[in-house]
C-alpha cells in the first residue's frame, strides 16, 4: 500500500512538472494580456514536434533540440501576439475565439505536415532508478521534473527580481496604472507571450518521448491546464503550481483506482466545483473577462 | 399594402426557391443539403443564447444530448421516431435547465470554461458508459423516419430529397417561433440583460432569470437539430459531438454575425456553400480545418461586424434605397 502511495507520488510529480509548465504559461498570458489562450495546448504540441523532427529525424542532440524548441514556441508565441492579440487587444472574447482559430491551423497545419499518426520517439535514456521492487523512477521523467523545477525558479526569478519582471506584474496588477508609469504595454504583452509560448514548446519537448504525440495531444494538455488555472484561482502564479500538483495527485490516483475517463470526469467536476463555489477561483482576485 | 404585397412575393420566391434545390443537385449534394438545413437550427439556437451576452462551449454536446435522446427513446422504448425527436428536444432543454443552476452563477469566460467543463463531461459519460450509450463507439442503427404517403409524395426518408423536406419544414417552424421570441417582450429583454444588465435588473427584470430561460430554448432547439440529425445518419458517438464541432458552430456564428437573426444562418451557408463548391472541387478537402481556422482568425481582425455588416451595409447604400423607391412608386 505504502508503496502504490509513492509510486503514484512519484507519476503525479513527473504529471505535475510539465503541467505547471504550461498552466503557469497560460496564467502569465492571462495576467498581462487579459485573455484567454485556448491555443496553448497545440503551442505544447508544436514543441513535442520540433523533438520529432530533429531529434527522431535528423538525430540531433536532445539537449539542443529542447532548447531549439523553446525557442522556436516562444517565437510562435510573439507570432501570435503580433498578428491576433495587439490588434484585439481591446476585444477580450476576440483574442479568445482568434486563439481557438489558431489551434485549428497548428492542428492542420501539423496534420499536413507529418500525418495525424502517433509518431514515436525513441527513449533518450532507459535507465531507471529503483527505490523498492515496485517503486522506480525513470530518469527521463527525473529529468523533466528537474527542469520544470529550473524553468519555474528561473521565472520566479525573473519576476520578483528584475525591473522587468517587476514591470510584466505591474501590468498584470493594473495594465492603465503601468502603462502611466512609463511601462510598455508592448513590450509586457511580447515578454508575456514568449514566456510562456517557451515553456509550454520546451515542456512539450521534453515529455515527448515519454507520451504519445499525435496532433490532436493538445486538448487533454489544455483540459488540464484550464482546470489548473480554474482551481489555482486565474492570475496566480503560485496557485497554480500549487493546483497543478493537487490534480495531478488526484488524476493520477482516479487513473490507478478506476480508470482515466473517471479520472477526466473527477478532474472537471472538481473545476466546476470550485467555479460553483467562486466563480473567479480559489486564490484568484481580479475578474477581467 | 404594396410592401407586404412585395414581401409576400419574396418569401413565395424564396419558398419556391427552397423546395426546387434538391433537382439540381447531385446525391452528395442532396444529402449536404440535409445537413446544411440542420446545421442552420443549431447557429440560429445558439444565436438565442448569445443576445443574453454569454457565450457556451456546449452548445455542440446539448445538441448530442437531443440525439442520444431521441435515438434510445426510439430504440429501447420503440416511441414513434417524431416524437421521440420532440422528447429529444424537450430532454435537451431539462438538462439545460438542471445546467443553468451552475452555470449562471458564471459569467463571460468563466461561463465559457464551465460551459465547455459541463459538456466534456456530458460527453465523457456516453464514452464511459457502454450501457446505455454505447461506449465510445455510441449507438449504431437509429430508427429511421417511418416511410409516409401524402398522395402527390411519396416520403422514403432513405432518401435525402425526403428528408431534406422534413427538415425543411421542421427548420422553417423552430426559426420562425425563434424569431417571434425574439421580437416578444421577452426578446427585447434578452437584449435588455446583454447591453444593459445593471440597468435591467435595477428595473425589476431578473437577469438571471432570462439567461436562463434563453439557455433552456436555445438547447431546446439544438436538441431538436441534433434529433433530426440522429435519425437520418443512423449513427452517432461521443466524437460527432466533440469540440471541433464546436469549433464550427463558432465560426459559422462569428464569420455571420450575430447582430441579426440572419446573420450565423449567412454564415452558415457561405461557410458550407465555400467548403463542398471551392474547397471540393480544387480537391482541398483535407485542408478544410485549416481554411476554418484561418477564416475564424480573418474575420475576427478584419469583419468584425461579420458577413451581416456587409448585407446591412448593401441594403442602406443610397442606391439600393432609390431603387426601392422607384419600385414602389413605379408599382403605385
Amino acid at each position: 500500500m505504502i508503496e502504490l502511495i509513492a509510486q503514484t507520488g512519484l507519476n503525479a510529480l513527473y504529471a505535475a512538472a510539465y503541467l505547471s509548465l504550461v498552466a503557469v504559461g497560460l496564467v502569465l498570458i492571462f495576467g498581462v494580456m487579459g485573455v484567454i489562450n485556448f491555443a496553448h495546448g497545440e503551442l505544447f504540441m508544436l514543441g513535442a514536434y520540433v523533438v520529432v523532427a530533429l531529434y527522431t529525424g535528423l538525430e540531433m542532440p536532445f539537449v539542443l533540440v529542447a532548447a531549439l524548441a523553446l525557442m522556436f514556441v516562444g517565437c510562435v508565441g510573439l507570432l501570435m501576439e503580433f498578428a491576433m492579440f495587439r490588434p484585439l487587444r481591446s476585444n477580450p472574447l476576440g483574442g479568445l475565439v482568434a486563439s481557438i482559430g489558431f489551434l485549428v491551423v497548428l492542428q492542420a497545419l501539423v496534420s499536413m505536415g507529418f500525418g495525424v499518426r502517433m509518431e514515436h520517439v525513441p527513449p533518450v535514456t532507459q535507465e531507471v532508478i529503483v527505490f523498492s521492487e515496485k517503486v522506480r523512477l525513470p530518469v527521463q521523467r527525473l529529468a523533466v521534473i528537474v527542469a520544470a523545477a529550473l524553468f519555474l525558479g528561473a521565472l520566479w526569478l525573473f519576476l520578483k527580481r528584475t525591473r522587468f519582471g517587476w514591470a510584466l506584474r505591474a501590468s498584470a496588477q493594473d495594465p492603465e496604472a503601468a502603462a502611466l508609469q512609463g511601462i510598455s504595454i508592448r513590450k509586457t504583452s511580447m515578454m508575456a507571450m514568449f514566456i510562456g509560448g517557451a515553456l509550454a514548446g520546451v515542456a512539450g519537448a521534453l515529455t515527448a518521448p515519454l507520451i504519445s504525440v499525435n496532433p490532436n495531444m493538445g486538448h487533454s494538455v489544455i483540459v488540464a491546464a484550464f482546470i489548473v488555472i480554474i482551481v489555482g484561482g486565474v492570475g496566480s502564479l503560485e496557485g497554480a503550481v500549487v493546483a497543478a500538483f493537487a490534480y495531478s495527485f488526484i488524476h493520477t490516483a482516479v487513473t490507478t483506482i478506476w480508470d482515466g475517463v473517471i479520472a477526466d470526469i473527477v478532474g472537471l467536476l472538481l473545476m466546476l466545483g470550485v467555479l460553483i463555489v467562486k466563480p473567479t477561483g480559489l486564490f484568484g482576485t481580479a475578474d477581467r473577462a | 399594402m404594396r410592401r407586404v404585397a412585395i414581401l409576400a412575393s419574396a418569401v413565395a420566391i424564396m419558398v419556391a426557391a427552397l423546395l426546387a434545390l434538391p433537382f439540381g443537385l447531385s446525391f452528395s449534394q442532396q444529402e449536404i443539403l440535409v445537413f446544411l438545413i440542420i446545421n442552420v437550427l443549431v447557429v440560429a439556437s445558439y444565436r438565442l443564447l448569445t443576445l443574453t451576452g454569454e457565450w457556451s462551449l456546449g452548445h455542440v454536446v446539448i445538441m448530442g444530448v437531443g440525439a442520444y435522446a431521441s435515438a434510445l427513446y426510439s430504440k429501447e422504448f420503440g416511441v414513434f421516431v417524431p416524437v421521440a425527436m420532440l422528447l429529444g428536444a424537450f430532454t435537451s432543454a431539462l438538462i439545460a435547465m438542471a445546467l443553468s443552476y451552475p452555470l449562471f452563477r458564471m459569467k463571460g469566460f468563466y461561463f465559457l470554461i464551465g460551459s465547455f467543463a459541463a459538456g466534456e463531461v456530458i460527453r465523457l459519460l456516453w464514452k464511459r458508459f457502454r450501457d446505455p450509450f454505447g461506449g465510445p463507439k455510441g449507438i449504431k442503427k437509429i430508427e429511421p423516419m417511418p416511410d409516409f404517403d401524402i398522395g402527390i409524395w411519396q416520403f422514403d426518408f432513405f432518401e435525402p430529397t425526403s428528408y431534406y423536406y422534413f427538415s425543411l419544414v421542421v427548420v422553417g417552424v423552430s426559426l420562425w417561433v425563434l424569431w417571434r421570441i425574439e421580437k416578444s417582450p421577452v426578446g427585447l429583454t434578452f437584449h435588455a440583460v446583454h447591453w444593459q444588465d445593471r440597468l435591467a435588473e435595477s428595473a425589476g427584470v431578473n437577469a438571471r432569470a432570462y439567461k436562463t430561460l434563453a439557455f433552456v430554448i436555445a438547447s431546446g432547439f439544438a436538441g431538436l437539430a441534433g434529433a433530426l440529425l440522429a435519425h437520418y445518419i443512423g449513427t452517432i458517438n461521443p466524437n460527432s459531438f466533440d469540440i471541433e464541432q464546436m469549433v464550427f458552430v463558432l465560426t459559422w456564428v462569428i464569420v455571420g454575425g450575430t447582430s441579426t437573426i440572419y446573420g450565423p444562418i449567412i454564415g452558415c451557408i457561405a461557410l458550407t456553400t465555400f467548403n463542398e463548391i471551392i474547397l471540393r472541387e480544387i480537391g482541398l478537402e483535407q485542408g478544410r480545418p485549416l481554411v476554418y481556422g484561418l477564416v475564424m482568425i480573418a474575420s475576427v481582425l478584419f469583419l468584425p461586424k461579420g458577413l451581416e455588416g456587409i448585407v446591412q451595409k448593401a441594403f442602406s447604400t443610397s442606391l439600393f434605397k432609390s431603387m426601392l423607391g422607384a419600385q414602389t412608386r413605379g408599382s403605385s
